[in-house]
């Protein structure tokens, strides 16, 4: 991979293994620096099985917590009688919402949850008793013994139903929206519609359609997706000698947490302390609380640590999942392919409690029209509750859904006009200077009309005609299976690309915190640093660890575990942690520099009035502009430590227009492009991912292999709704609340993935870079199902695509 | 009940066993070894990949009872079997090493398991005077792990790098 300079045409493979090296273009000299690819700080300890994950926690005299869960979607809940679970031996106490100290509802944007059910349950698997006793078994026998008598009715389980028929029962009785402006009631969490063109002037769609050469209009339906994190919600809550209590925490952002936990447990949120335990994975799930207030009410009601650990079933009703959504798109095109207008209506299924639902809606209806310039769109975007299982985040964010739409229904104009796919996307590409549907301007480099390009000109696998015959089955669909020699097997090609906003949207105040510390430490410059960051996965401490060295050119850089004694980072959610966190670290970096100028200067070291822009730090040393060592830093410093905490925001964002659906809602713009080639078993449904190859722009590379790994992964969960996954509900009933019967895309099931990085730098940014995190997740789903509809003829207007609509058997 | 058997080349027991234990918990909870990991405690995820007289098994499908008298060899065994010497990054076995080295551990919850998969199948391969095995056999061994950050890629490439170490030190060179 190589760097380059912003504006000028920069890609490089970065395929298999090769994006070790790379240069940063920053004038420093210190190894492992911003754009290198450094081992993560965790690394060792994660190989040798020695990191402590949140459900790793122990401590010598812990109770063991478990949940008591509804077996209902709707109920009324008539009694409660804990009695017969308290004289279990063994069992510390057992609790209801009775028991609740403070406030009994939570929410990350609605107050809307139960801390634990009190008079109705709204989803099956809603909390309502817990427990802790002292072996995890007891503590379930025990939740068996508590009586509850619930009345039973009817779920409200059709999404489209609760959105617009008046005569739904209400899901909840006193709705509140976080932005009532947006929320016309009803089981409506969030209606946004957006108007632009003709529509804005209240022209309706048939002047346009008249006008277009092709018209094409689909419904199309995208699954509940679950995050299917490994590490399971756990974790242990301390009580402590102030009354108060410390929580070892699997979470993507502890202060919003601290936040929801305190006013529930009755606390000042400095009595909840949170410390960050070893994340085993978040992908949006770890957003919304789980475990937390449980967990500390039962160590604050008996005085001992209590230890929650899920198990993969409690998990599936432990955590919000990606909203399924029903869309029903019509996009008209003149005969040169340009895009004319669209009207598109998108319902997602918010579940039982609203969670993110609102920003969803924000996102789908704000991006419904994807990397495309049209003139005319009417869009709206429906949020509900339902009595189905919580919906809220998951990587992509309501974009993911939108995208599966839009992106078939450009493929079918281009067969409608004769039009290669890329080409028809090329025609109507956005760019820098362009405006999105809001009327937001894209006032950063979007080089999408190139990545087509270059996508398109990435090598191919080798042909099926040119495999050996008979075939390994490892390299079929059905595999080791051996469900075909290669009869019936139809080879496809399908693209893909996604719009993504990066970072929170919608005026949320999205800051985040770094302290930093410069000191001597054995005689050598050492750099600590500490934010509230959570380190999910994706490298951010080994992000955080180059920019200090980078900024203060020290080598030697430890990262503080993360923790509420300092100011918050935001959530590790919407790709901003390197944009936020990194410009937090960054910020705090700067101002240590200054600091230790400015004792350069007083120490005689440079002259009084030598400006900051003629000294640099590098190597541990204090350099003039020339590059000439004017003092070591552990000279300078002496005994001295430089400490300074700065907080970071990026620019602000506006609501959108609860009638327009105008306003600047966003903060930054990412893009990927997926090319898919699938080979189908048209016989059998079976499909193979041959390969799945990505362009993206990442503005700027800040550690080329953690990069490529996010690109990899975004990829491979996007395979998986393609092909595999989805959380069948059935009345509200989830079917397959295991690995067995959900799957996820295994290592074979995943192809080699060639990689192209562009980094057309964004000038608004830190280092110019672009959160990378979910951009692969949004285009590699409909670029895999386009491959599979090029191999069958299919229409496969939902996502998952299952062997019966590749053979066409109906349900 | 009481458990008695060799975790990592040492005697270990186990005290007041509820039968319906798996040598997963005991271990994790019992034994002061978390390495094994908790992912789905349903046989699916590889996460709690552990060796038992030499087979990899699945710790959460075996009930803990099983393991009487058996030697059970876990990820915290995989390092110390090369040698305890110097810090902790010269620890790691050669597989480890090769994972952290590839990028190969993102989250890290797969990790165990599939680090010690990933010895058996070099075992089986280099490990036998055989050649170093091709990206489908890498593929077939590690497909009953699971990982959900990685998308696999760095993991293939790690094992291949760390199947070529080994076959390199076999022939005398050095690591």
């Amino acid at each position: 991979m190589t760097a380059s300079a912003p504006g000028r045409a920069a890609a490089a493979r970065a395929g298999a293994g090769t994006a070790g090296a790379a240069r940063t273009g920053l004038e420093s000299s210190t190894r492992d620096g911003v754009g290198a690819s450094p081992r993560r700080p965790d690394g060792t300890l994660k190989a040798a099985g020695e990191f402590a994950f949140s459900s790793d926690m122990w401590m010598e005299d812990m109770l063991w917590g478990t949940t008591l869960r509804s077996p209902h979607p709707r109920a009324r809940i008539r009694s409660i009688d804990v009695s017969a679970a308290l004289a279990v031996p063994g069992v510390h106490a057992v609790l209801t919402h009775e028991d609740v100290p403070g406030e009994k509802r939570y929410g990350l944007e609605t107050r809307d949850q139960p801390v634990l059910a009190a008079d109705q349950v709204r989803y099956k698997g809603e909390p309502v008793a817990i427990a802790a006793a002292d072996h995890p078994e007891t503590a379930r026998r025990a939740l068996d013994r508590v009586r509850v008598e619930y009345e039973v009715l009817e779920p409200v389980c059709d999404p489209r139903r609760a959105a617009f028929d008046p005569d739904c029962p209400l899901v909840h009785e006193e709705a509140v929206g976080a932005h009532p402006e947006h929320n016309p009631g009803g089981n409506v969490v969030r209606r946004q519609p957006v108007r632009t063109g003709a529509f804005a002037h209240g022209a309706g769609a048939a002047e346009l359609r008249a006008r277009a050469a092709a018209v094409v209009r689909g419904t199309y339906r995208v699954g509940m997706q679950d995050q299917a994190f490994l590490g399971p919600e756990s974790g242990l809550a301390v009580p402590a000698p102030d009354g108060g209590v410390d929580l070892y925490i699997a979470t993507q952002w502890l202060h919003v947490d601290q936040g929801q936990i305190a006013p529930c447990l009755g606390l000042d949120p400095d009595r909840v302390r949170m410390t960050l335990a070893g994340v085993g994975g978040a992908f949006g799930a770890r957003e919304d609380l789980s475990m937390q207030i449980h967990a500390c009410m039962l160590a604050l009601r008996t005085g001992r640590p209590v230890k929650f650990v899920y198990n993969r079933e409690e998990s599936f009703f432990g955590h919000v999942h990606r909203h399924p959504a029903t869309m029903r798109f019509e996009h008209g095109a003149d005969a040169e392919g340009r895009l004319l207008y669209a009207t598109l209506e998108i319902v997602l299924d918010g579940g039982a409690y609203a969670s993110t639902t609102a920003a969803v809606v924000g996102v789908a209806s704000s991006l419904g029209l994807g990397p495309y310039e049209i003139p005319n769109a009417s869009i709206d975007a429906y949020g509900v509750y339902t009595n189905n299982p919580p919906c809220g985040a998951m990587r992509g964010f309501g974009a993911v859904q939108a995208c599966f739409g839009y992106e078939a229904q450009m493929d079918r104009l281009a067969a409608e006009l004769g039009l290669h796919p890329v080409e028809l996307r090329t025609r109507n590409a956005l760019s820098q200077g362009s405006r999105i549907a809001t009327g937001q301007r894209i006032d950063m480099p979007l080089p999408m009309a190139e990545m087509l390009a270059r996508s398109r000109a990435m090598a191919l696998p080798v042909a099926r005609e040119a495999l050996p015959d008979p075939a390994d089955p490892r390299t079929l669909p059905g595999g080791v299976a051996g469900t075909s020699r290669g009869e019936g097997v139809v080879r496809g090609v399908g693209y893909g690309v996604g719009l993504k906003n990066l970072c929170f949207s919608e005026t949320f105040d999205d800051y985040s915190t770094a302290r930093v510390r410069l000191e001597v430490v054995g005689g050598e410059p050492a750099v600590l640093v500490h934010t509230a960051a959570a380190e999910v996965g994706q490298g951010l401490v080994t992000l955080q660890g180059q920019i200090a060295r980078t900024e203060l050119g020290v080598e030697r850089v430890t990262i503080l575990p993360a923790d509420t004694s300092v100011g918050s980072a935001g959530s590790s959610s919407a790709s901003r942690q390197s944009y936020v966190t990194g410009g937090a670290v960054k910020a705090a970096c700067e101002a240590v520099r200054r600091r230790v100028f400015s004792l350069v200067r007083e120490r005689g070291l440079a002259g009084a009035d030598h400006p900051d822009d003629d000294l640099a730090l590098e190597g541990g040393t204090v350099v003039s502009a020339g590059g000439e060592v004017l003092a070591p830093l552990a000279d300078v410093l002496g005994g001295a430590a430089v400490e300074e905490t700065r907080v970071f925001r990026h620019r602000p964002t506006r609501m959108l227009d609860p009638t327009t659906g105008q306003g600047d809602s966003h903060v930054q713009f990412g893009m990927c492009v997926h090319r898919a080639v699938v080979d189908v078993d048209v016989d059998l449904g079976l499909v193979k991912v041959v390969a799945l190859d990505a362009v993206q722009d990442v503005g700027r590379a800040m550690h080329p292999r953690q990069l490529l790994g996010q690109i990899h992964g975004g990829s491979a969960q996007g395979l998986g709704l393609a092909l595999m996954e989805e959380v069948h509900v059935a009345g509200g009933v989830i079917r397959n609340p295991s690995f067995t019967d959900y799957l996820i895309p295994t290592v074979l099931d995943t192809p080699p993935m060639g990689v192209e990085v562009l980094e057309h730098a964004d000038p608004h940014a830190p280092y110019g870079l672009r959160g990378a995190g979910e951009p692969p997740t949004l285009s590699s789903t409909p670029a895999i199902v386009a491959a599979v509809r090029d191999a069958t003829g299919r229409t496969l207007a939902r996502a998952p695509v299952r062997p019966e609509d590749i053979v066409g058997v109906e349900h | 009940m009481r458990v008695e058997f060799t975790v990592n080349g040492e005697d270990v027991a186990a005290e007041d066993v509820w039968p319906g234990e798996s040598l997963l918990y005991v271990l994790r909870e019992r034994l002061g070894l978390p390495g094994s990991k908790n992912a789905c405690e349903q046989g699916e995820c590889g996460s709690c990949t552990v060796y038992l007289d030499g087979a990899t098994v699945c710790a959460c499908m075996v009930a803990a009872g099983q393991a009487q008298g058996r030697r059970v060899r876990t990820v915290e065994g995989l390092a110390a079997a090369e040698g305890a010497d110097a810090g902790p990054e010269a620890r790691l076995g050669t597989v480890q090493e090769a994972f952290v080295e590839a990028g190969a551990v993102q989250c890290g919850f797969c990790t165990p398991g599939l680090v010690v998969q990933a010895d058996d199948l070099i075992g089986r391969t280099v490990g036998a005077g055989g050649p170093v095995p091709g990206d489908a056999e890498i593929r077939e061994a590690l497909a009953g792990n699971l990982c959900r950050c990685t998308g696999y890629q760095a993991i293939v490439e790690a094992v291949r790098t760390a199947a070529e170490r080994a076959q390199a030190a076999a022939a005398g060179g050095a690591r």
